[in-house]
């Protein structure tokens, strides 16, 4: 370094945020590595991005830290964790080494690479002080870039307007789905093949529902045990369906069917215990007497 | 503290990338770790530019993160579209080339 050029010190806080964050940084890519969940990946990367962040602004680059916090964090994180969810949380990882041994290879040739690189940097720039930005951000960092990227820069920013366009219309080749003419399947078409007789048209029920059945002819159950014939609307029966398929469907304890005696669960207490015939007929009986 | 120490974190958070890379799977979390990469190289870059007293890293760094977004909007929709096909992000599936 030339006597003339400017030497910026760095600040005492800049030291404590980069010993705090540095370390913070390195142990969050170490965690995205080895986080079996793609999820839990994702947000460790968040975190070494919003270090990375606040890195560029502590080096005076305000715009640049924003736009890393704002484009990477915000936008190329989400899409991330859109297609996580898109492709599903079984996406973790499997276990099966393909090549033997490829992880530890991998891992010592990472450490090896990391103890050359940055051993040769730090020898390289120990006493290379940095001149700093003040002179080129004395009108802003901003208006700086800004006059930069439209002067020097500016063949190279129209070149990314292309490379913008390109990505977006490949995306857009890539996700669309091409269907002919005669497969394409119309609206009511499909609303007829969704309630035809076969198929069942609600949704399923959601996990841990203690249910043998989520059929809407299900009855509810009154506070004694007894099911309750009103719970079951009347409009069921005129529906396409079978009678079977009409019937009220008792909600039986996983132990046993419904109705018969000693039922272990504590929701057929109630029932057993008044006798009440109602609870204790099979259901396919009772869908005769409701019609 | 030196303005060389940003530089051998980025050296550093480069490895983890590079390492994560090898010895990971799932394509998705492939993408993660190239963009870990690109972000280190986004930091060496900033603290040259920061060094040497012109914006022109920071000018760089910008260029990245776009590359970097055009890179992965194309990259998450082929891993899509492998996924749809073959039911399945694991880089070791798509094998369909191999024999």
């Amino acid at each position: 370094m030339t006597a003339q050029l400017a030497v910026e010190a760095i600040s005492a806080g800049e030291a404590w945020a980069f010993w705090i964050l540095g370390p913070l940084a390195v142990l969050a890519a170490i965690a995205m590595v080895v986080a079996r969940n793609a999820v839990h990946s994702a947000l460790f990367l968040v975190l070494v991005m919003l270090c990375l962040g606040v890195f560029y602004v502590v080096q005076s680059g305000p715009f640049i830290g924003l736009a890393q916090i704002i484009v990477y964090t915000g936008a190329i994180m989400m899409l991330f964790l859109f297609v996580l969810m898109l492709v599903g949380r079984d996406a973790s990882d499997s276990l099966i080494e393909v090549l033997r041994g490829q992880r530890v290879a991998a891992i010592l040739l990472g450490i090896g690479f990391a103890g050359l690189v940055a051993t040769a940097f730090y020898r390289a720039l120990l006493d290379v002080p940095a001149q700093g930005l003040e002179t080129a951000n004395a009108r802003g960092n901003v208006h700086a870039i800004a006059e930069i990227l439209f002067t020097r820069y500016i063949f190279a920013f129209e070149v990314t307007s292309a490379l913008l366009i390109t990505a977006a219309t490949g995306a857009m080749i890539l996700a669309h789905i091409e269907r002919r003419r005669d497969q394409r399947q119309t609206q009511p078409e499909r609303m007829r093949a969704r309630f035809a007789p076969g198929n069942y048209p609600a949704p399923k029920a959601g996990p841990g529902v203690y249910a043998t059945s989520d059929s809407v002819a299900t009855p509810a159950r009154l506070p004694d045990g007894r099911y309750s014939e009103r719970s079951v609307p009347q409009i069921l029966p005129k529906r396409q369906l079978t009678e079977a398929e009409v019937a009220p469907k008792g909600t039986a304890s996983p132990f046993g069917r419904s109705g018969e005696s000693a039922g272990p669960g504590p929701v057929r207490r109630g029932g057993d215990s008044a006798g009440n015939h109602v609870s204790a007929t099979p259901s396919v009986g009772q869908g005769g007497e409701g019609r | 503290m030196q303005p060389g120490y940003y530089i051998v974190l980025a050296a550093i958070l480069f490895t983890i990338g590079a390492v994560g890379v090898l010895i990971r799977r799932n394509a998705i979390v492939l993408f993660m770790c190239i963009e870990l990469m690109l972000n280190a190289s986004n930091l060496a870059l900033v603290s040259f530019g920061r060094m040497n007293g012109t914006l022109d890293g920071q000018i760089m760094a910008f260029f990245v993160m776009v590359v970097a977004a055009a890179e992965v909007v194309v990259g998450l929709a082929i891993i899509m579209s492998i996924f749809r096909t073959r039911r399945s992000a694991s880089v070791d599936d798509a094998n369909l080339l191999r024999y």
